[in-house]
C-alpha cells in the first residue's frame, strides 16, 4: 500500500516521533501535580473531622469513637498545618514515594500495584472484547448503509450506550449466572470471573466504536479512491483490504482514545457491582474513609494512564497514518 | 464418643467419593478486610476461625471458656487470672505461652480497641497463667478479652512498633493467602487442639453490594451469603438450593438526642418524639421483619436487661400532642408546630454504611411531620455522629448500636452513658445527659459479680433508660443469611463473633 503513496511520504514510522511523545510527557508531569493537588485541596475541603473519618474507615463504626480518633489524630499528625502535609507530599511525589495508606498502613505503591493489575487486565480484556465486537460490526454496516444490518446494530448500539453499566452488568449476571448459570455472578480469581465484568464494559465501548467504525467506512465507501480502487477492477474484498480498513481505521483508533474516559469511569462502577480487587473501587472506599493518600495515588494512577493510554492511540494513530510523520 | 464423632467426621471429609469435598466453602459477607491487624480486622479472623480469643461464649451468649479454660478474681477484684489451655500450637508451630498471650495482649491494649473500657495496670506471665492488674475491681474483664481485638496471636505475627504483619493465630484454619479488601483464603490446620472441621477449606469474599451478594447466593458461586438486604430475601427464599436464616442480634437501631437542644432538653419531648414513631410499620414495611420492632433498647436475647415491653403501646400520637403541647409548642400555619415564633426543626445525621439507615430516617421524617416536627436528614460517614458529639452539633443521630460488643451488654453501657455521674455520655451514647441514680447503679455493675445483684441493677438501667430517652429505640437488628443446600450444620452465631464454619459439613 506504502508503495502507491509518494516517496515523501514513505518516511521511517520513528521520523516525527518525538513530537509525539514530548508533549504527553510534559503532560504527564503536569497531570500528576494538578490531580495531587487539587485532590489534596478537596479531601481537605470535605466536611467532618478527618481524624474521625479514617478511625471509622480502620476500626468499623462499632469502634470508632475519641479515643480511636485521638490515637489516629496522634498518629498520623494530622493537626500539622495543611501547607506542610501539602509540601512534604509533593517532595515525597518527587522522590516516588506514595506514602502509607492510613487505613491499612500498607505502602500505597503495594497496594496500588496490587489493584492496578486487576484494574488493567480487566480494562485490557473489556477494550479486546469491545474490538471483536464493535468494529467488525461497525464496518460490515458501513459497507452496507441503511441495510438491515446497520438499522439493527444502530439500535442495539443506542441502547447499550444510554444503560448505565450498573444495569447492563445486573442483566449480564442474571441472564448468564443465575438463569444459565454458565459463569460466576462476581468474585475475582479465576478466568471466568473476568468475563462479565468485562462484557458489561465492552458492550457500552463497542456499542459506540461500531458506529464510529460504520460511520467512517461508509464515507470510505464514498471516497473517489475507493470509487476508482473498484474501477480499476479490484474486487470487494481487495478493495476493503487494501483501501478501506486503513482508511476507516484511524478514527477507530482515535476515538478509543475519548472512549478510555468512559472505560475509567466505568471500571469504577463495574468493580463495584462485581467486587473486583481493582483502582476504582480503591478510590471509592479511600474516600469514604478519607484516605488521603490512597486518594491522591489512586487519582493520580488514573489520570497518569489517561496520558498513557492517549499516547498509544497517538503512536498507533502515527502507525497507521503516514500522513501524518510529516509534521 | 467425641473421638468417635471426630474419627467419623474426619472419614467424611477424607471419603474420596464426595466430589464437593474438593473445593473450598465460599463464604460472603459485605465486611472488607483492612489487614492483618485484630485491631482494625479481627472480626473477619475471629468469624473464619483463624485466632482465637482467652474466653468464647457459649450458645446462650455466656462467657465460656476459650484458650483460658479457667480465670478467678482476686478478693478485692482488683487481679484476674487467666489460666491457658495445655497443648495448643499456633499456626507456626510455635507454642501458646503466658509470655505470647501477654504480649500479644499487650499490644492489643496499645490501639484503640475494646480494652480501653478497662481500667488496666498491668499484664504479666505467671507460669502457665496470665494475671491482668486493675486500677479498680472491674467485673466486666473477662467479657472484654472475648472481642476481636483481643484475639491472641504468635510472637512472630508483629513486627517493628506492634505492627501486624502476619495473622499467625491458634483457631482450627489457618490463613492460606490473604488479599485485602476482598479475599482470604483458609485451610484446616491439622495440629488444632479442639476438634478437627470437617471441611478442608474455606474462602472469604467480601462484597459490598447487596445485589451482587444475592446474585451470587442464587448463582450457587456462594455457600453462604451473609447480611441480605430485605428486597432480595423474599426473591431467595423461594430458591429451591438454598436456605435462609435469621436470627435477632444484640444490635438496636436507636436514635440519640442531644439533651442539651432547647427543644430536646426536655424528657417530655424526647418521649414525644418516640411516641410519634411507628415501630410496627418499619419493622414491617422496611426492614421486612415484623418482629424487629423495638419498644425497648434491650432485646429478648440480653435476658435481665430485656423488659417485655410491647411494641404497639409504643406508639400514641395523641399522647405525644399532647405532651409538645404542655411544652409550649403550638400548631403553626404549615403545620409546623411553633414556640416563641420558631419552628419545630432539628437535623437528624445518619450514615450509609448500614444501607437500613438512611431508609429508617426517612420513615422517621415522614412520622414526625405528622407530629408537627420537620426533620432534615444528613446522610454522611459513621464517623459524623462521635465527631458531632464532641463538637456539640449534634441534634439527632440514627446509628445501629451493638449492644453485644461482648457477652454483657454492660462494656457498651458504660461506654455510651459512664459512670461519673458529673461526665457522663458517650460518643454513641447519651449526649448532654446527667443520671447520677444511673451513673451508680452502672458503677456497682462494673465492680460487683453477684448474679443477683446484677440482674437487680440491669432491670433498673434498663426502665431508667426507657423513661429519660437519653437514646431512643427503634428496631432490633436480624442478622440473616443465605445458604446453599450443598451445606450442613450451619448456624448463626447471635453475638457475630463466629461464623461457625467449623460445624459446617458438605451434604452428602
Amino acid at each position: 500500500m506504502s508503495r502507491a503513496l509518494s516517496p515523501s511520504a514513505t518516511r521511517r514510522w520513528t521520523s516525527g516521533l518525538g513530537g509525539v511523545l514530548a508533549p504527553r510527557l510534559f503532560q504527564a508531569g503536569l497531570v500528576a501535580w494538578m490531580v495531587g493537588t487539587l485532590t489534596f485541596v478537596l479531601t481537605r475541603a470535605l466536611p467532618g473531622d478527618m481524624a474521625y473519618r479514617i478511625a471509622a474507615g480502620r476500626y468499623g463504626d462499632d469502634m470508632v469513637n475519641t479515643h480511636a480518633a485521638e490515637a489516629v489524630r496522634a498518629e498520623l499528625a494530622l493537626d500539622q498545618p495543611a501547607l506542610n502535609a501539602y509540601f512534604g507530599w509533593l517532595w515525597d511525589l518527587m522522590n516516588f514515594d506514595l506514602g502509607r495508606s492510613l487505613v491499612s498502613g500498607e505502602p500505597v505503591m503495594r497496594e496500588l500495584g496490587h489493584q492496578l493489575g486487576h484494574s488493567l487486565g480487566l480494562a485490557l480484556a473489556a477494550v479486546l472484547l469491545s474490538l471483536l465486537i464493535g468494529p467488525p460490526l461497525g464496518l460490515a454496516a458501513g459497507l452496507r448503509p441503511k441495510g438491515a444490518l446497520d438499522r439493527i446494530s444502530e439500535v442495539v448500539a443506542s441502547v447499550l450506550r444510554a444503560l448505565p453499566p450498573f444495569a447492563v452488568g445486573l442483566v449480564l449476571v442474571l441472564v448468564f449466572s443465575v438463569t444459565l448459570g454458565w459463569l460466576p455472578a462476581a468474585g475475582h480469581g479465576r478466568t471466568a470471573h473476568t468475563i462479565l465484568p468485562a462484557l458489561t464494559l465492552a458492550l457500552a465501548l463497542a456499542a459506540v466504536s461500531s458506529r464510529v467504525a460504520r460511520n467512517a467506512m461508509a464515507d470510505v465507501a464514498q471516497a473517489p479512491y475507493y470509487a476508482f480502487s473498484r474501477t480499476k477492477g479490484l474486487g470487494e474484498r481487495l478493495s476493503f483490504l487494501r483501501h478501506g480498513l486503513r482508511n476507516a481505521a484511524v478514527p477507530v483508533v482515535a476515538y478509543l482514545g475519548v472512549q478510555l474516559v468512559y472505560l475509567i469511569e466505568g471500571v469504577v462502577v463495574v468493580e463495584t457491582l462485581f467486587a473486583w480487587p481493582g483502582i476504582g473501587h480503591a478510590l471509592v472506599h479511600a474516600i469514604v474513609a478519607r484516605d488521603v493518600p490512597m486518594i491522591q495515588g489512586t487519582a493520580l494512577v488514573m489520570g497518569l494512564l489517561f496520558v498513557v493510554l492517549n499516547t498509544l492511540v497517538d503512536l498507533v494513530c502515527h502507525l497507521l497514518d503516514p500522513r501524518r510523520r510529516t509534521a | 464418643m467425641p473421638r468417635l464423632s471426630r474419627s467419623l467426621l474426619l472419614g467424611l471429609a477424607l471419603l474420596p467419593l464426595s466430589a464437593a469435598a474438593d473445593r473450598p466453602l465460599n463464604v460472603v459477607a459485605p465486611w472488607e478486610i483492612t489487614g492483618a491487624d485484630p485491631s482494625t480486622s479481627g472480626y473477619v479472623y475471629a468469624r473464619m476461625r483463624v485466632a482465637e480469643t482467652l474466653v468464647d461464649t457459649d450458645d446462650a451468649g455466656q462467657p465460656a471458656p476459650g484458650l483460658a479454660t479457667a480465670w478467678e478474681q482476686s478478693e478485692d477484684g482488683r487481679r484476674w487470672r487467666f489460666t491457658l489451655r495445655d497443648d495448643v500450637t499456633f499456626h507456626d508451630g510455635s507454642p501458646l505461652t503466658a509470655e505470647a498471650v501477654a504480649a500479644s495482649l499487650e499490644h492489643a491494649l496499645a490501639k484503640p480497641g475494646m480494652l480501653d473500657a478497662a481500667p488496666i495496670d498491668a499484664i504479666r506471665a505467671d507460669g502457665d497463667a496470665v494475671v491482668i492488674e486493675l486500677e479498680s475491681a472491674f467485673a466486666l474483664l473477662p467479657a472484654l478479652l472475648s472481642h476481636s481485638s483481643t484475639l491472641i496471636l504468635a510472637p512472630d505475627a508483629y513486627a517493628e512498633a506492634g505492627r501486624v504483619e502476619r495473622m499467625i493465630g491458634t483457631g482450627p484454619y489457618r490463613v492460606e493467602t490473604l488479599a485485602p479488601p476482598q479475599r482470604l483464603s483458609v485451610a484446616r490446620f491439622d495440629d488444632y487442639w479442639g476438634e478437627a472441621p470437617a471441611i478442608d477449606s474455606a474462602s472469604y469474599l467480601a462484597v459490598g453490594r447487596g445485589e451482587t451478594r444475592a446474585l451470587m447466593a442464587e448463582s450457587g458461586d456462594a455457600d453462604v451469603v451473609f447480611t441480605l438486604d430485605p428486597a432480595s430475601r423474599a426473591r431467595l427464599g423461594r430458591s429451591a438450593n438454598l436456605t435462609l436464616h435469621a436470627e435477632p442480634l444484640p444490635r438496636t437501631i436507636v436514635f440519640k438526642a442531644n439533651a442539651e437542644h432547647p427543644y430536646l432538653d426536655d424528657p417530655r419531648a424526647r418521649r414525644a418524639l418516640s411516641l410519634a414513631v411507628d415501630r410496627e410499620g418499619i419493622a414491617t414495611g422496611l426492614l421486612r421483619h415484623p418482629e424487629a420492632a423495638a419498644p425497648e433498647l434491650f432485646p429478648a436475647a440480653l435476658g435481665p436487661w430485656h423488659l417485655g415491653l410491647d411494641a404497639a403501646a409504643a406508639r400514641d400520637l395523641a399522647q405525644a400532642r399532647e405532651l409538645l403541647d404542655e411544652l409550649g409548642w403550638e400548631m403553626g400555619s404549615k403545620g409546623i408546630l411553633e414556640r416563641d415564633g420558631e419552628p419545630f426543626r432539628l437535623t437528624l445525621r445518619t450514615f450509609s454504611d448500614r444501607p437500613e439507615l438512611p431508609l429508617v430516617a426517612t420513615a422517621l421524617q415522614d412520622q414526625w411531620r405528622e407530629l408537627g416536627v420537620e426533620l432534615d436528614v444528613a446522610v454522611g460517614n459513621s464517623s459524623e455522629i462521635p465527631s458531632g458529639h464532641r463538637d456539640g452539633s449534634l441534634e439527632l443521630g440514627l446509628m445501629a448500636r451493638n449492644y453485644g460488643l461482648v457477652p454483657d451488654p454492660l462494656g457498651t453501657l458504660i461506654e455510651d452513658f459512664g459512670t461519673d455521674p458529673d461526665d457522663m455520655g458517650g460518643d454513641w451514647g447519651a449526649m448532654g445527659w446527667r443520671d447520677a441514680d444511673l451513673a451508680g447503679w452502672l458503677d456497682t455493675l462494673r465492680q460487683d459479680a453477684d448474679p443477683d445483684t446484677r440482674t437487680e441493677l440491669a432491670q433498673r438501667v434498663a426502665s431508667r433508660l426507657n423513661e429519660a430517652m437519653p437514646v431512643v429505640p427503634i428496631a432490633w437488628y436480624q442478622q440473616t443469611a443465605a445458604v446453599s443446600t450443598a451445606v450442613e450444620g450451619f448456624s448463626i452465631d447471635p453475638l457475630e463473633r463466629s461464623y461457625r464454619i467449623d460445624e459446617l459439613r458438605w451434604a452428602e
